[in-house]
């Protein structure tokens, strides 16, 4: 199917971007890989079409303090090979292989993912996962959303008419701390059924600090707070009793993807297999330290 | 809504011609530049069929406007070789009967063309999970991923 018209505006500044964007019926575009298809079937028709992919300051991945910013029009296959983030997240890199295919991820960006928020979708679950925080730009001036505020339902997130993404900030994780990301979709490139990230920090092997994230088993990405809390202190081999009941209190979906059921099944087993994955990754780094 | 004007590169040539912001790349490439060689499946980035080179990477060209292309370098499948001299790609997808109805051939001769760039391809594995965006009805993907290999080898120097 074929889109509705629209006025198309190409900015080639933040500025020039929050101006055109002041309008009743006006939609940005990044990557266009959720936007135009949903165009094409038009179950949306925006008046005006901004268009931010030359927009320079929403691009770069660099180092900024504690943390590194990410920003917006970073597409999915520039963060899967960027070396800093392989340095310092090398967990962005594992995820980004599940997302979509090889056009998509050339086109498609963070922003965009996060904004489209789809709930299996790899972007939010890092975000969450991380503690990062997202960078919003409007007419009225900067400000910043945690990550964990930002999802709300499903396409539905924290961001308000005129505000525009401009980087997600992710805080430096400490030394030694492991990572992993898993999911199981139907076919490669398919959104997950189910999808864990974890992070572990080891002493021996005691757990210091761990952190679980689960994607496409609620309304948005989720933390699973009272796991995490049971393993700070724990033995690593303790993953396997910790997550035994990780499925009990939530209320997967039934989908096209996967049934309720079946996911209820998947969620202990992928949030078992991404802490044991990042824990044995966080002792391969104390050995080499 | 009225057509603007759209200077683009393609396959090396500098084209302009008019559209409405709103048509689709796709559309625009078949029917206002008359390269029929990209081909419309699904319109909705599922099946590759559609697939095109963008300012040097591959892309979905049913999920472009035709706005966006102002300015761009786009190449497509016009871009590889002629009937009577065939890209080394497209000779291997020959080689290997890598087609049938060849609906889908110029997305995936796009695609392998990119992948040979950018991804070792080391396994067979590989070699499906970059392709794993082209949909084929036809091959059953076998001889596809056959081509491919005969591609990477040559690529890499190794001889069977
Ligand atoms: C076949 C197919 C398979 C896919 N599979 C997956 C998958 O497995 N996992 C996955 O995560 N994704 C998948 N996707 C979606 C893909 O990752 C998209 O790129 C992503 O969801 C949206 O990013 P985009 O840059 O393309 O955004 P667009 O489509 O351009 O925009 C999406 C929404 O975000 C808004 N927006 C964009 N940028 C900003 C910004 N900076 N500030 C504020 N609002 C903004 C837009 O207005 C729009 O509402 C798939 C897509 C296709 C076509
Ligand atoms: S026509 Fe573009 S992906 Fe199917
Ligand atoms: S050869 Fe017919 S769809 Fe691939």
């Amino acid at each position: 199917m074929k889109p509705a018209a629209f006025e198309y505006v190409r900015p080639t500044t933040l500025a020039e971007a929050l101006a055109a964007l002041d309008h009743d019926d006006a939609k940005l575009l990044a990557g266009g890989q959720s936007l135009v298809p949903m165009m094409n079937f038009r179950l949306v028709q925006p008046e005006r079409i901004v268009d931010i992919n030359h927009v320079a300051e929403l691009r770069g991945i660099v180092e900024d303090g504690d943390a590194v910013r990410i920003g917006a029009l970073t597409r999915h296959a520039e963060a899967a090979r960027d070396p800093l983030l392989a340095r310092m997240l090398p967990v962005v890199a594992e995820a980004m292989a599940n997302v979509a295919h090889v056009a998509i991820r050339n086109r498609g960006t963070i922003g965009g993912s996060l904004c489209h928020a789809d709930p299996s979708a790899e972007w939010p679950l890092l975000t969450v996962l991380l503690d990062a925080s997202i960078d919003i730009a409007s007419a009225a001036g900067r400000r910043s959303e945690p990550g964990d505020g930002f999802f709300i339902a499903p396409l539905v997130t924290a961001l308000e008419d005129g505000e525009i993404v401009v980087a997600v900030r992710v805080p430096r994780p400490a030394p030694g701390t492991g990572m992993a990301f898993l999911e199981v979709a139907q076919r490669a490139g398919d959104f997950a059924a189910a999808a864990a990230g974890a992070t572990v920090r080891l002493d021996g092997d005691r757990i210091v600090e761990a952190r679980l994230a689960l994607g496409g088993v609620a309304d948005a990405p989720m933390r699973l707070a009272a796991i995490e809390a049971a393993l700070a202190g724990a033995d690593r081999r303790d993953i396997a009793d910790a997550v035994a009941d990780a499925a009990a209190d939530l209320e997967p979906n039934d989908d096209m993807h996967a049934s309720a059921d079946y996911r209820r099944r998947l969620i202990p087993v992928l949030a078992r297999r991404a802490l044991e994955r990042a824990a044995e990754r966080s002792s391969t780094l104390a050995m080499v330290k | 809504m009225s057509e603007i004007d759209i200077t683009l590169t393609l396959n090396g040539e500098e084209v302009r011609a008019r559209a409405e912001p709103r048509m689709l790349a796709s559309d625009f490439l078949r029917d206002r530049l008359r390269c029929t060689g990209t081909h419309v499946g699904c319109e909705h980035g599922v099946c590759g069929a559609c697939t095109i080179r963008l300012d040097g990477v591959t892309a979905r060209a049913c999920l472009l406007f035709a706005a966006q292309l102002d300015g761009a370098r786009v190449d497509t499948v016009e871009g590889l070789g002629t009937v009577r001299n065939l890209h080394p790609i497209q000779e291997a997808f020959r080689r290997h009967h890598a087609l049938q109805c060849g609906f889908c051939t110029p997305g995936f001769l796009m695609t392998v063309a990119e992948i040979l760039e950018t991804h070792p391809l080391r396994t067979d594995e590989e070699i499906r999970d970059a392709l794993s965006g082209n949909l084929c009805r036809c091959t059953g993907y076998e001889h596809i991923v056959r081509a491919v290999r005969d591609l990477v080898d040559a690529r890499d120097g190794v001889t069977a």
